[in-house]
């Protein structure tokens, strides 16, 4: 299973070759800067490229191949565009209902009153798409996508029109529909919290072919990615309920054998949560500090160090089974003249809990 | 034919659109004398419909249709074109990848949205076919009861000053066209009505 693409699509200006297997039990990122084709990869597996050549093989059904071209309507593909191309001769329940009148998959049916809630568009069904604001419209587009039933979800930049609040909302919808009806998602942004937030396996391009995949928790420590040096890199570690504390409302975490303590409210013990530590957050000492306010120092080992060239350095610290990013001066660093395979204590100054 | 011409990125699609636009420029005279050429007996559409066991369509009504509908095709294609320019690729796109077919898509989507585009064709389409002279009189050759319109009648009537018959005909041309056109711009302001702004 999963989805297998070896594709070659040749525009006058620009060339995409990508030969990649991504996982379709979770949701897949594509990330890259404008021009790298991001988006021609979106258009070439909802098959809106015809010229491409290749193959593609999603699960069992083969989408291309040198014999076979699917034409989009029989892929049950949804797409949603970055704008969002809303039929402005229909209103907003013509739009959501178009595809969905012609699904032929109605085995796994999604819910169509729990999405119009969830996207907060119920009040909007007889509107006119062109009285809506830009979020609407969105929300509006992606109701559509999601209302054909699709076999994959694919999505360009479909939050760029969303406020904060409602992108918070809308993140752990997704997610919930990968979980709960399996739907695979592939999903392009420029936004990197974004994507830290919600991918679980990122494709990287650049210039039309594939730089780097792999999970986000990997990818997003590997100090020759451009990921990790954003300004508020972050890194996403997988761990478990392990305790509660209620007289200081701190929830105890277990990553492989590390404890962490976390503000928060009380959870099951066992459940799988995700923590965000940036690393701009993370320091750096060569004893264990006794007296500080940090609730998690870590004893851990450099693996490795990258000089960002503004007096920063960035520094890759192992976990058992990941890696957590610091971001120290070079100053410091050469203080207490770090290098690789040292070992050293990280203390964290905030972790948040997703 | 428009929206190829409307989407095609082919380059030497200007060569098709200077075609097309032909009868725009050339006297219906002119168009008429070259379609009668192509369409009589020793024409090549003429062979080719003898070859075919068919009739001659020169000084015939399935002639004068021919004829009308090349002079016409301009006043149809170009409003069409620009609609459809106007309107893009991505509903189409948007629309196939929401379960339409091609076809599906055009009727239910594509129509709609270029609906001012239609309508403008099949007005210019109508008032050019009704009001034409030329090519119509040297194809059809104004055989009363078979290749005889309208506007050819009533310049008959004039020359031959039966003044009285060429009011009588005269009269029908705008009272018919106009009935016409009212009930396609009725109908358009019934749609937006439907629809909205």
């Amino acid at each position: 299973m999963g989805l297998k693409i070896q594709i070659c699509l040749q525009k006058s200006d620009f060339q995409l070759v990508v030969d990649t297997t991504l996982p379709t039990d979770e949701i897949v990122a594509i990330c890259g800067p404008s021009g790298s084709g991001k988006t021609s990869v979106l258009r070439v597996l909802a098959g809106l490229e015809p010229t491409v050549s290749g193959n593609i093989i999603f699960q069992d059904h083969c989408w291309l191949s040198a014999q076979q071209f699917v034409p989009p309507h029989q892929r049950a593909v949804g797409l949603v565009f970055q704008e969002p191309g809303l039929f402005a001769h229909l209103n907003v329940s013509g739009n959501i209902l178009y595809g969905r009148k012609r699904s032929k998959n109605s085995a796994q049916a999604i819910d169509l009153d729990h999405l119009l809630n969830l996207l907060g568009i119920r009040h909007l069904l007889t509107r006119q798409v062109n009285t809506l604001s830009g979020g609407e419209r969105q929300r509006v587009a992606i109701a559509r996508a999601l209302a054909i039933n699709p076999h994959l979800l694919l999505l360009d930049e479909p939050m760029s029109g969303l406020d904060a609040a409602k992108k918070h909302e809308l993140i752990p919808y997704l997610k919930d529909l990968q979980h709960s009806l399996a739907i695979p998602i592939i999903y392009v942004s420029h936004d990197h919290h974004e994507i830290a937030q919600l991918a679980d396996h990122l494709l990287l391009l650049e210039n039309g072919q594939v730089k780097a995949q792999g999970s986000i928790q990997e990818l997003a420590t590997r100090l020759s990615l451009p990921l990790a040096h954003q300004p508020d890199a972050e890194v996403m570690v997988n761990a478990v309920v392990d305790g509660y504390d209620p007289v200081y409302q701190l929830l105890r975490l277990t990553i492989d054998d590390i404890k962490l303590w976390v503000p928060g409210r009380q959870r099951a013990i066992g459940e799988a949560v995700k923590v965000q530590i940036l690393a701009k957050d993370v320091s750096i000492c060569l004893d264990r500090p006794r007296q500080t306010s940090i609730l998690n120092i870590l004893e851990t080992q450099i693996d490795s160090l990258m000089d960002e060239g503004n007096g920063q350095m960035l520094i890759k610290l192992c976990l058992p089974s990941s890696a957590i990013l610091a971001r120290i001066t070079r100053q410091s660093s050469e203080r207490l003249a770090l290098k690789a395979g040292q070992k050293v204590y990280a203390q964290i100054k905030s972790v948040a809990l997703l | 034919m428009a929206w190829w011409l409307a989407h095609s990125r082919w380059r030497g699609k200007f060569l098709l659109e200077a075609l097309v636009a032909l009868p725009l420029v050339l006297p219906p005279t002119v168009l008429g004398f070259y379609l009668l050429l192509a369409l009589g007996p020793n024409g090549p559409i003429g062979k080719l419909m003898q070859a075919l066991g068919g009739p001659s369509l020169a000084f015939t009504f399935s002639g004068l249709v021919i004829g009308s509908l090349v002079y016409s095709l301009p006043f149809v294609l170009q409003p069409l074109q620009n609609a459809f320019a106007t309107v893009g690729k991505r509903p189409m796109e948007v629309a196939t990848t929401l379960g339409a077919s091609k076809w599906d898509a055009f009727f239910s989507v594509i129509l709609p949205l270029c609906r001012q585009g239609f309508l403008s064709a099949i007005v210019l389409g109508f008032a050019h076919t009704l009001g034409e002279f030329g090519v119509v009189l040297m194809i059809g050759g104004n055989i009363p009861g078979q290749t005889q319109v309208v506007s050819i009648a009533i310049y008959e009537h004039v020359e031959s000053l039966h003044y009285a018959n060429a009011h009588g005909l005269s009269v029908i041309l705008p009272g018919l066209s106009f009935l016409m056109l009212m009930a396609l711009y009725a109908f358009n302001r019934k749609v937006k009505w439907i629809h909205g702004p």
